[in-house]
């Protein structure tokens, strides 16, 4: 593991390994680029049109659904099956406010706990520190299933049972992966520059807040779009915890969706479920560098 | 003034080295209560609540190994689940890990749009959760689904997927190749990082393409393909939404997999003891399957500092 964490690697999406096979001689180079891409440009088209089928299946009228062989582009397009999928069915407006909510406080919670932690754990100098790192790094491989019993049973003992505290509660309290992820980012920022600042008497508060995290601010980016992207798929804790319809999230409240109207409605599925995915595609495509920042940093895919 | 404060009360002042400490507490404070709270904690509870028979309704009592006993003896499901999620992880990581390494090695070309394909192959890994799941319903739909129309192109009559007790697992393994572009970036960053002079060196020594793979490309990377493999296994053996999307354990017990075994035991019977017994062993075969392949890459993954 340690191996590939501490090399710098750089943007994996855009470089590539400088002794191209192709330019041992030309026409064996031709020979392979063509062989490549008769590989990788069909592989590339099967992994797209998922995607497509989505959209296409979203814009159908129901009687179009099950033609076969299947239209790609429908005749007449339905956009409004969108607006009606979102509306007319479950009230997807007050699960779309749950989730933002919910997640825009586990982003600010994490981002908060898990700086103080990182940077305790890159900076400053402790007995006993080894010792909770491996704790950390211990946290990350467990299961969740190994806790999640216990802390239902805790939570329900609390009364939290039907409520968003054991949602967002523990957001506060750090995220083994992502104390990770800015420790590894934070042990990169060389060191001269706060050992300067503690010279001139700069307390740690300061160090971190005026040095470090100033300096740090793409691998904040990609805790805030891992922590996007993992909240508002969270599934499991939702549908454990929250009882009533009206304080449920996106992620359930589509699976509700599912179960209720599944079978027959495809059109309407499809255009809510892309609805759904589709925050998550636009972070995507705006934040793909830190996705691969985030993955060269820990190794770990979010 | 502080310091003047602190003395005239007769302490000494902290020195730097202490203050540092303190603050290293300080700041790890809010990380440690949750630890305690919400990680360590609930590993003691649980690792308690499985000699137990508590059911979250009525207060449970000692029943030593009873649990253990009753899973692995006399709970035919307990087998069915390990079998099925052996099943679907060994398809699930073999076929991820060399798909993904397939591509990775393929896109590590000087070759124009290998970017923008990256960016292509990427993209599923990131779109997961309940609205993917519910778009691979529709895909395997045995009638009117992309897949078997696909299938019906080239002449083949596709099964009924997730209807069918025999392609329902495989549908799942095919669904998870989706999404091996994480993967793919991992070996990528790892490919990238071989030093060009050892592919120069080979070159000079007249090495083919093949030998050149065997011999620098593949020792080289087999330190990323490891933790591949190894982070690949763990996730796999947790798949749960899936299961409680698409199939819910069947058609049958054809998709009845471990989490899914702890979520209906805990959550729909509220059997917490149990429960946290099939927690328990999920954790130690987890362990051991990560020591298993510890102890197994001793003979294959090549450590660059190590002095064999």
């Amino acid at each position: 593991m340690g191996q590939t964490i501490d090399r710098p690697l750089g943007s994996a999406l855009r470089k590539a390994t400088t002794v191209p096979w192709h330019q041992r001689s030309s026409t064996r180079g031709v020979f392979q680029a063509i062989l490549v891409y008769a590989i990788v440009l069909p592989g590339a088209l099967l992994f797209t049109i998922p995607l497509v089928w989505m959209l296409s299946t979203a814009l159908k009228e129901p009687k179009q659904i099950f033609i076969f062989p299947p239209q790609w582009i429908p005749n007449p397009v339905h956009w409004e099956n969108f607006a009606k999928g979102w509306n007319d069915f479950l009230p997807f407006n007050r699960f779309l406010l749950n989730s933002l909510i919910i997640t825009t406080n586990n982003i600010v919670g994490n981002l908060i706990s898990c700086c103080l932690a990182a940077f305790a754990f890159a900076r400053l100098r402790a007995r006993g520190k080894n010792f909770f790192f491996l704790l950390v790094l211990g946290t990350m491989l467990l299961p969740a299933e190994v806790t999640i019993i216990p802390q239902y049973v805790l939570f329900s003992k609390l009364g939290w049972n039907n409520t968003w505290l054991p949602l967002m509660v523990p957001s506060w309290f750090g995220w083994a992966f992502f104390i990770f992820l800015l420790r590894q980012f934070f042990m990169g920022i060389p060191r001269e520059l706060d050992e300067a600042a503690r010279l001139d008497g700069a307390s740690s508060w300061h160090i971190m807040w005026k040095v470090i995290i100033p300096l740090a601010k793409p691998a904040l980016a990609t805790v805030v779009i891992f922590g996007f992207i993992g909240n508002w798929n969270n599934f499991l804790q939702p549908l454990i915890y929250i009882r009533s319809t009206d304080m449920q999230v996106l992620a359930v409240g589509l699976n509700m969706f599912r179960g209720a109207f599944g079978n027959t409605n495809y059109n309407y599925m499809m255009a809510v479920s892309l609805l759904v995915l589709l925050p998550v595609l636009v972070v995507f495509f705006f934040g793909q560098r830190l996705f691969v920042r985030g993955i060269a940093l820990t190794g770990i895919k979010g | 003034m502080l310091f003047t404060v602190i003395r005239s009360r007769g302490r000494k002042p902290l020195t730097l080295q202490q203050r540092e400490e303190l603050d290293f507490y300080l700041f790890i404070g809010l990380w440690l209560i949750g630890f305690i709270l919400f990680t360590g904690g609930p590993i003691l509870a649980s690792f308690f609540f499985s000699f137990t028979n508590w059911t979250g309704l009525t207060s449970g009592e000692f029943v030593g190994l009873l649990n253990f006993k009753t899973l692995l003896f006399d709970d035919p499901l307990f087998w069915t689940a390990t079998r099925n999620t052996f099943f679907y992880s060994f398809g699930a990581v073999t076929l991820g890990t060399a798909g993904a390494l397939f591509v990775a090695l393929l896109l590590n070309q000087k070759l124009p749009g290998t970017t923008f394909l990256r960016v292509i192959y990427y993209m599923p890994s990131i779109a997961s959760g309940v609205a993917v799941s519910i778009l691979w319903i529709w895909l395997f739909n045995p009638q009117s689904g992309l897949i078997n129309y696909l299938l019906s192109l080239i002449g083949i009559k596709g099964p009924l997927w997730l209807a069918s007790q025999q392609w329902a697992l495989p549908a799942l393994i095919i669904k998870s190749l989706w999404a091996i572009g994480a993967n793919m970036i991992i070996l990528l960053a790892g490919l990238q990082a071989v030093p060009t002079s050892l592919y120069e060196a080979a070159k000079i020594d007249g090495a083919n393409q093949w030998r050149e793979f065997r011999a620098v490309t593949l020792p080289m990377l087999s330190p990323v393909l490891f933790y591949v493999l190894v982070i690949s296994t763990i996730s796999s053996f947790q798949i749960l939404t899936d299961v409680l999307v698409m199939t819910q354990g069947g058609p049958g017990t054809a998709t009845f997999v471990f989490v899914y075994f702890i979520y209906q035991a805990a959550f729909q019977y509220l059997k917490m003891g149990y429960a946290s017994a099939l927690a328990w062993i999920l954790f130690v075969i987890i362990l051991a399957l990560t020591l298993l392949q510890l102890w197994g890459s001793k003979k294959w993954v090549y450590y660059e500092d190590d002095s064999r």
